[in-house]
């Protein structure tokens, strides 16, 4: 709850100095607002601009290449032995650059005292991302193969080193780095992204990085397609290939079915249908992903 | 005599002279091309039907244009504008890039704009604008989309700021 205070705040104040902003000229040359409905993006689990649980090449915030933007954003997943919960805030710079901070919680409730960690005990980490789009243009780029590219990079560090540790995982702190291609096929309403990611982490990093069956990067794939009904709703599929280095717990790779709704350019529902496979030891973890994101 | 006519004539058949229509203000000479539109024109009957014809694109562009003069975001670009020529141009280049039986005669994009410092936002906002125009005309979405997929690439030629 105190969470949803707390962004609840950050939002109100991005919003009232989004309007404060807007048309009023200032000191700075900087405008805020002008892109298209839904084409910043919703806020994947990660932090970054993306669909909901992967990375797109799309700059979070509705700044144009004169601008500046932001966003903050609050998710839960609410599986059969679990709680997922993120939330954070990113900005978007001239629609080329942006920087993201989220904070994941992964809550074990009951199934932690079977696991012998205590009813409740909580798996967190901290995200911290930067996000570099580098050619194409994935709106305005319709006459050309060429989709939109952008190259990040994810810092994570996790606060339960210790157990991390007992499970046989190598470290407490990782980073992933990625490259992300996304483009909308206008005439057939559809958006298309693909990210390459080089990762270690387990389960994203909720249960560290690398582990007993292998400590290096790897390289996976992750996809997102989506059907747009209008300007404000999009449906569509994700699929987000996962390494397995973890001896104790199979990793699975995760997907979900979604639709995201845009009920102005400041806020964006989505809702989500996630399945997360086996989760240390935990099967068929599935169930209503939630998310909101507000921006200017 | 004949051949003062005759220059006369062929004069009247270059661009140059193409007399202004009525109610419209005279602008600067240019080559008339259907490659000023700025794109191919659709082959899909499906999509020029689905814009009601030529008198469904008529009703969206006069919408169109309504609505962009009283946005506040983009009011002040089109003070000056001559509207009875600009709704007979966009008409025309609509109706063409959706394949119907219609010749774009106007400027070509980068040329028509090139004075007005217009940004990707104005851009946008000129899209949303059309949009709800068509949706007032009840085009569907991915109809919509079959246009605006046309246009959109014409943002490179008509941003400059
Ligand atoms: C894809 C988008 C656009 C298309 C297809 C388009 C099309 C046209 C056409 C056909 C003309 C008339 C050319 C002529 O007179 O021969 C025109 C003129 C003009 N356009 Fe656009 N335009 C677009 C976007 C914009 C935007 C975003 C703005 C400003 C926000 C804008 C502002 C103007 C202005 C000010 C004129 C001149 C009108 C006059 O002075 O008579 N256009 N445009």
């Amino acid at each position: 709850m105190r969470k949803i205070v707390i962004l609840a705040t950050l939002a109100g104040a991005i919003l009232s100095a989004a309007a404060s902003a807007q048309g009023a000229p200032s000191r700075f040359d900087f405008e805020t607002g002008g892109k298209l409905l839904l084409t910043r993006g919703i806020t994947e689990v990660g932090g970054a601009g993306g669909g909901g649980i992967t990375p797109w090449a799309v700059i979070t915030g509705n700044e144009t290449d004169r601008g500046i933007g932001g966003t903050v954003h609050y998710t839960r997943l609410d599986l059969p032995d679990f709680t997922f919960q993120s939330y954070g805030a990113a900005i978007g710079l001239f629609d080329r650059v942006e920087f993201s901070y989220a904070r994941q919680e992964f809550d074990t409730g009951a199934t932690g005292g079977a696991l012998g960690l205590g009813n409740g005990f909580t798996f967190a980490q901290d995200i911290w991302g930067a996000k570099l789009r580098v050619a194409g243009d994935a709106v305005y780029g319709q006459d050309r193969w060429m989709p939109q590219i952008a190259v990040g990079v994810q810092y994570k560090q996790n606060d339960q080193g210790a157990v991390i540790g007992a499970v046989g995982g190598d470290s407490a702190s990782g980073y992933d780095l990625y490259a992300s291609a996304t483009k909308l096929y206008l005439s057939q309403s559809l958006l298309v992204n693909v990210t390459a990611r080089l990762t270690n982490a387990n389960q994203n990093g909720l249960l560290g990085f690398g582990g007993d069956l292998g400590t290096d990067h790897t390289l996976q794939g992750e996809v997102s397609v989506g059907y747009m009904i209008s300007r404000r709703l999009v449906v569509g599929a994700e699929y987000r290939f996962m390494p397995d280095n973890l001896g104790f717990a199979r990793q699975d790779d995760w997907y979900d079915l979604f639709a995201a709704y845009a009920v102005n350019e400041h806020l964006t529902l989505t809702a989500a249908w996630a399945d997360l496979g086996s989760i240390a030891t935990f099967g068929e973890q599935r169930g209503l992903f939630l998310s909101i994101q507000a921006g200017f | 005599m004949i051949t003062l006519l005759a220059i006369a004539a062929s004069l009247a058949l270059t661009p140059a002279a193409m007399p202004t229509p009525p109610g419209e203000l005279p602008v600067d000479p240019y080559e008339v091309s259907n490659s000023n539109a700025g794109a191919e024109p659709l082959s899909d009957p499906a999509v020029f039907e689905a814009f009601g014809g030529i008198e469904g694109i008529d009703r969206i562009v006069d919408d169109m244009v309504e609505r962009i003069t009283v946005d506040p975001r983009l009011a002040d670009i089109f003070r000056a504008s001559d509207f009875v020529r600009l709704r007979r141009t966009l008409k025309e280049q609509f109706c063409y890039l959706l394949g119907g039986p219609c010749d774009y005669t106007g400027m070509p994009m980068r040329s028509s704009h090139a004075d007005h410092g217009i940004t990707t936002a104005e851009f946008n906002a000129l899209v949303e604008n059309l949009q709800l125009a068509m949706d007032a005309e009840g085009v569907p979405f991915r109809m919509q989309n079959r246009l605006l997929a046309l246009l959109a690439p014409m943002q490179r030629d008509i941003v400059t700021r």
